[in-house]
């Protein structure tokens, strides 16, 4: 779709839509601007049009040259692979836009954000409170992602305000923010009466780190050690995204050799994840055996990555322009004998749980997630396909992918088993294609360019383990990175899980909680 | 159940793909070849009448710390079977080992848990960021090293450290301990 098709589009819904531009950026993203008092029906226009929740909503600063702020919003249309991004200016004198989250609940949380990080105040949200920035820690009027914002000013502190059920017989179970396991910390409030969930409240932001404001200023190869470091155990499409994003404005495409190579890392790390959940999900139900097991088979996963590059959490290996380590014939050898244990040993521990009436009895049909939910929540990546929405970056965008014929895999029921099944069917597929793209590697080719770099800005995108991880960037004419967005899938998935538990008991959480596994880190940033 | 058990009694318990010296290295970590698996376990036999609990709290760290904590516990690498286990509660941990550079919104947390443990009680930083904030150094939004709250009786380097250093360091601490 061109920006003609996009604003032909829009017009059927909105006539009364005009833009002060439209470019096509980069192939597979179009920039449109426009004036704030049509911004919501536009954005409202788009959502139809491409029946795409919101992919993120965020915001700039941008008062030191033009006195002024900039809102954007960031829509999907997987059928064609594009992202159609609407921008609007703010005056810094009237800083305030209209919300969207009436119309689009999915949106929700981004005008959350953009009121607590800049003070730009979505009007007509019904809940403004902040997310990340604690009541009782840090004063309000703080905006930290401000161009003149170093530290906190001291001021007032608060207290949070929990939403509250009351009625004869309910009670509040709080757990957190420290748990009983290895496990980072977020705090969940139960509402029960009786057994069963009627509502969960979470709280997170105890691991919010400033990393947004962290990457200001930074040259890009400074910044993509720092984007490795967003979610631990999703380093790699982390510093995927963020690459393709400097890649996209600097103009260069990367070599096939390394496009390969980065399918198979990412794939590596989609492997070592899901047989990590699976185990976990074995122990939540107190089914100890398979989860030994699985750890078993994480840890080869792990060993392999260490000996294909050095890194145990592929750290390192990836870069602007390209890939650090290739794999020569000696590496592909290990990887395939090690594959075939592995893949031995996975099918082993899927035929172990799937035996077990009691496991599949405990897994089936709790935490049920249904469609139409996921769709108004707009959550994103594995969730969704278990969920029955066919979301995946990778069936739609990348080249490799198209080629090597990925299957996506979904399900229909939602729940836990759903979830579990998802992962199988991943794991089975992530294992087909790296030991096909390893067929593919050639020994002499560049697997890395240096790109010039340039200022611009882009949006980088891959699709993580979890679900699609999106790094919005802006460059200076020396390439120092000048707004950095980003969106980790768990960040919107979260509450997908609190709506997933309700009418479930409080023991069954751990088990909802495991077969989501979202990142703490990752979506308190 | 039985036809489980019976496919692992054939197979031998995880017999494959396993870096083959690696148990070799958990057993050498700086000392004379068989040795440190067993000093590891008398220190703690020891010192803590048979056992090391520890309370694992993140402060704010990326993930990958707790993986590797985690895989540490794994059957291969299997740190219990040196009498070290990790608790559900501070109240009755000997150490507190500390992940993440300790974001401002988990500081009040990080002190609760430390004041609600046991005499004689110590901490343990694992990770860089622990250390002095590491990737996230300079953040408006972090309070940055450890020992600068709690009294740290113990690093742990690495980004993340890997379950052998985590096993060696636990091995270093104990005997400073005598
Ligand atoms: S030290 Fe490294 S691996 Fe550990 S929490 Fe910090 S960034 Fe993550």
């Amino acid at each position: 779709m061109d920006c003609t098709e996009v604003i032909t589009g829009i017009k059927n819904i909105f006539p009364g839509f005009y833009a002060l531009s439209a470019t096509q950026a980069y192939a597979d993203e179009i920039h449109i601007k426009l004036r704030r008092e049509i911004f919501k029906d536009t954005c409202l226009a788009l959502h139809k049009v491409f029946s795409s929740p919101v992919a993120v909503l965020f915001a700039s600063d941008e008062r030191k040259d033009a006195a002024k702020f900039v809102v954007n919003c960031a829509f999907v249309n997987l059928r064609r692979g594009q992202w159609v991004i609407i921008s609007t200016d703010i005056p810094q004198d009237a800083p305030y836009f209209d919300s969207l989250a009436r119309n689009i609940h999915s949106v929700s949380l981004f005008e959350r954000e953009v009121w607590e990080m800049f003070g730009l105040e979505p009007k007509g949200n019904p809940d403004l409170r902040r997310l990340r920035l604690h009541d009782e820690v840090c004063p309000k009027g703080n905006y930290p992602l401000r161009k003149d914002f170093h530290k906190i000013q001291p001021g007032d502190l608060e207290d949070y305000k929990f939403c509250r059920v009351e009625g004869l017989g309910v009670f509040e179970v709080p757990v957190g923010p420290v748990h009983a396991g290895i496990i980072g910390p977020g705090h969940f409030r139960f509402s029960v009466a009786g057994e069963p969930i009627i509502n969960l409240e979470t709280r997170f932001g105890f691991t919010h780190r400033g990393v947004e404001k962290l990457f200001e200023g930074r040259s890009c190869f400074d910044a993509l050690q720092l984007a490795e470091c967003v979610s631990g155990d999703a380093c790699f499409a982390h510093s995927l995204a963020f690459s393709q994003a400097i890649e996209k404005i600097s103009g260069v495409s990367i070599s096939k050799q390394a496009a390969y190579l980065r399918a198979i890392f990412l794939e590596l790390e989609r492997m070592y994840n899901h047989v990590n959940d699976i185990g976990g999900m074995a122990v939540d139900v107190g089914f100890s055996f398979p989860s030994a097991y699985a750890s078993v088979i994480k840890e080869a996963i792990l060993q392999l990555n260490d000996k294909l590059t050095a890194s145990r959490y592929l750290k390192q290996v990836n870069t602007v322009g390209g890939v650090l380590k290739g794999l020569d014939g000696a590496k592909k050898n290990m990887l395939r004998t090690s594959f075939k244990s592995i893949k031995r040993d996975f099918d082993e521990l899927i035929n172990i749980l799937y035996s077990s009436v009691s496991f599949m009895d405990r897994v089936d049909t709790t935490g049920a997630l249904r469609r139409k939910t996921a769709e108004g929540l707009g959550v994103v990546g594995l969730v969704a396909r278990s969920s029955g929405v066919p979301a995946d970056l990778r069936e739609y965008f990348s080249g490799v992918y198209k080629e090597a014929r990925f299957k996506m895999a979904t399900e229909e029921s939602g729940d836990v088993l759903a979830r579990l099944k998802v992962r199988v069917a991943e794991f089975k597929e992530s294992s087909r294609l790296v030991e096909e793209f390893t067929g593919k590697l050639l020994e002499s080719q560049e697997i890395n360019i240096h790109p010039e770099l340039k200022g611009g800005s882009a949006l980088g995108y891959a699709e993580g383990w979890r679900g699609p991880v999106l790094y919005w960037l802006e460059t200076d004419a020396e390439g120092l990175i000048q707004r950095c967005k980003i969106v980790d899938s768990s960040f919107l998935n979260w509450q997908g899980l609190s709506y997933a538990v309700l009418g479930n008991i409080i023991p069954d959480f751990p088990l909802c909680n495991k077969s989501f596994n979202l990142s703490y880190s990752g979506g308190d940033l | 159940m039985l036809l489980m058990l019976k496919n692992r009694i054939l197979k031998g318990l995880f017999s494959r793909h396993i870096e083959p010296d690696l148990t070799a290295k958990i057993d050498r970590l700086g000392l004379p070849a068989g040795q440190a698996g067993l000093e590891l376990k008398s220190l703690i036999q020891n010192k803590f009448r048979r056992s090391l609990h520890i309370r694992h709290l993140d402060s704010g760290s990326c993930g990958a710390c707790e993986s590797e904590i985690i895989s540490a516990n794994n059957p291969i690498y299997d740190l219990q079977r040196f009498g070290v286990n990790f608790t559900a509660s501070p109240r009755h941990a000997d150490a507190l080992l500390v992940t993440g550079p300790v974001s401002k919104n988990m500081l009040i947390a990080l002190k609760k848990t430390y004041d609600s443990m046991p005499e004689p009680k110590f901490v343990i930083t694992c990770g860089d960021c622990a250390l002095d904030g590491g990737p996230f150094k300079g953040s408006y939004y972090i309070e940055g090293a450890v020992k600068n709250i709690l009294p740290v009786a113990l690093h742990i380097p690495g980004c993340p450290p890997s379950p052998l250093a985590i096993i060696q360091a636990l091995l270093m601490l104990l005997r400073e301990k005598e």
